[in-house]
């Protein structure tokens, strides 16, 4: 179950730049540590996540193992249309999540 | 029953020199991190100015540090920021985070969180429309936990 | 003005109850989230940026889930849980009656899974039970602590209240020793609190995940050299019981976020 938290807002007037915060739930094992009995655990972080927007690419990050458990981004965009937003982030192990949210532009 | 101040006291003391052993990887070095850099910028030359590094200079913990990087750009479509790196000095590796934006962002500024291994620097890199390149550096302190867990 | 204050500081002397040698007075407790930095706290006062809130989210889909060989939820029970479960993690560790002593929240949960549900019990910070006891503790958050408030748990006040002043470990501190005597202070660059749980679960930056109470006990145990109690350990339960009852009064921050 991965869980995520998006916080767009619904409305906006056409020209704002508006703020788009997501918080995820990922452990982001950076493959650095070792278990007690000195063994490596391996890494399994969030490599990419990506924003589009009505179907356009608006923001990507690369992610390392440097970036906390629980990724939190925050990015900005332009307001131009009504429609959704998509978010994806893709991890180590075949991890996919992702979430949508839509807005209103008037 | 209650001790009295003075005995607490020295126990404080004795508590924070008793040796709490962690095992910490090998660092990345300071060439680790120019070769990190070298590898966004090539052989370009790295400007002052312009971008903005948040980030507070003492951390309450070094497991989720909260950063914000910021750009002053028109965000137009003749002059933009395509993309913000973040790097550190002394965590196992020296990247951090590459952020992809465009003009359509209106405001060129990215946050996250960050883990950071010990005390070090922390660079941040933006690359602009006309592919100049511009740095930041900051030096965060990383208090270490007073009492800390057993793995599990 | 300062007769009328006067009057009013003389009635909560009056109404609240003695305090015992070396306790905090009501209008000096403060919460953990009063001694952190402005990061730390922004991370906590937002919830789209508390970690812990996933856990919420979690805990809200796990009460609606069928669970157990009696094929039922949480909600099947209790219904709406804005509802039915405001205030209730305020009043934990409460005393039950069948065990004839004080259970905490995940011990309800997973008496709940037993005998309603027909379940087997999640594991202790399992994330199932975090995210249901943060899912349940949140719809108290703003509600003021009456734990310890039944007659039946005074022993069991008493016997936490024993272990929170006991010396213990090679450190040979007793929890009062930082959380009652030295708090402001600072041990090792981190500001040592007055150790009020009143965010519990709660998002741990050093942990990196949400914590029970009894984790942290835990760990506070191994900081001063000492061997913890067992997860669930009539002890552990008693000072959580305790420490809910010495924060009487403060209101319910879950999840919070702590360094």
């Amino acid at each position: 179950m991965a869980s995520a938290l998006i916080n767009v807002p619904p409305k906006a007037k056409r020209g704002d730049v508006i703020e788009i915060r997501t918080l995820t739930s990922h452990i982001m094992e950076t493959g650095f540590r070792r278990t007690a009995a000195g063994e490596l655990v391996p890494r399994d972080i969030i490599t990419s996540f990506t924003c589009r927007y009505n179907g356009t690419e608006i923001f990507r990050a690369d992610l390392f193992p440097a970036i906390a458990a629980n990724p939190y981004l925050s990015f900005f965009t332009v307001a131009k249309d009504s429609g959704k937003l998509e978010f994806e982030w893709i991890g180590d192990n075949g991890f996919v999540s992702t979430a949508s949210a839509s807005i209103t532009v008037e | 029953m209650p001790s009295t101040r003075r005995q607490f006291l020295h126990l404080t003391v004795a508590a924070g020199t008793i040796p709490i052993v962690t095992i910490r990887p090998i660092e990345a070095t300071p060439a680790m991190l120019g070769t990190a850099i070298r590898n966004v910028v090539g052989e370009a030359q790295l400007r002052t100015g312009k971008i903005r590094l948040d980030i507070p200079p003492l951390v309450e913990n070094g497991n989720t540090v909260p950063m914000t990087v910021s750009v002053a750009s028109p965000m137009t479509a003749a002059d933009y920021v395509k993309s913000i790196h973040v790097f550190n000095e002394k965590n196992p590796q020296p990247n951090i985070g590459n952020f992809h934006l465009g003009p359509w962002a209106g405001r060129a500024q990215v946050s996250t969180r960050i883990r950071l291994a010990d005390s070090q620097k922390v660079v941040a890199i933006a690359r602009l429309s006309d592919d100049s390149f511009w740095q930041v550096a900051a030096d965060v302190v990383v208090t270490l936990a007073a009492c800390t867990e057993e793995v599990n | 003005m300062s007769v009328a204050r006067t009057i009013i500081a003389a009635m909560l002397l009056v109404a609240a109850p003695a305090l015992l040698a070396g306790e905090i007075p009501q209008d000096a407790r403060h919460s953990g989230y009063s001694f952190m930095g402005p990061d730390t706290r922004a991370m906590q006062d937002d919830d789209t940026s508390n970690p812990g809130m996933l856990f919420v989210l979690d805990g809200e889909a796990l009460w609606k889930t069928r669970s157990g060989s009696a094929g039922r939820a949480c909600a099947d029970c209790h219904g709406d849980a804005r509802e039915s479960m405001k205030g209730v993690a305020a009043r934990y560790p409460a005393f039950d009656k069948a065990l004839g002593r004080p259970v905490t929240l995940d011990q309800r949960i997973n008496l709940c899974r037993a005998n309603h549900q027909q379940a087997t019990p999640l594991s202790h910070e399992s994330r199932d039970l975090l995210a249901l006891s943060a899912f349940v503790a949140h719809q108290s958050r703003g509600v003021a602590i009456t734990a310890g408030d039944d007659p039946q748990l005074k022993p069991f006040v008493e016997q936490g209240r024993a272990l929170f002043v006991q010396r213990q470990g090679q450190l040979n501190l007793a929890c009062t020793n930082c959380h009652d005597d030295n708090y402001d202070k600072h041990l090792a660059g981190a500001p040592v609190t007055q150790g009020q749980p009143t965010g519990y679960p709660l998002y741990r930056l050093e942990w990196q995940t949400l914590g029970s109470l009894e984790r942290r006990l835990r760990s506070c145990m191994s900081g001063v050299r000492a061997q913890a109690f067992d997860y669930g350990a009539p002890e552990l339960v008693a000072l959580e019981l305790y420490l809910m009852a010495r924060a009487r009064g403060m209101p319910m921050e879950s999840p919070a976020v702590r360094p």
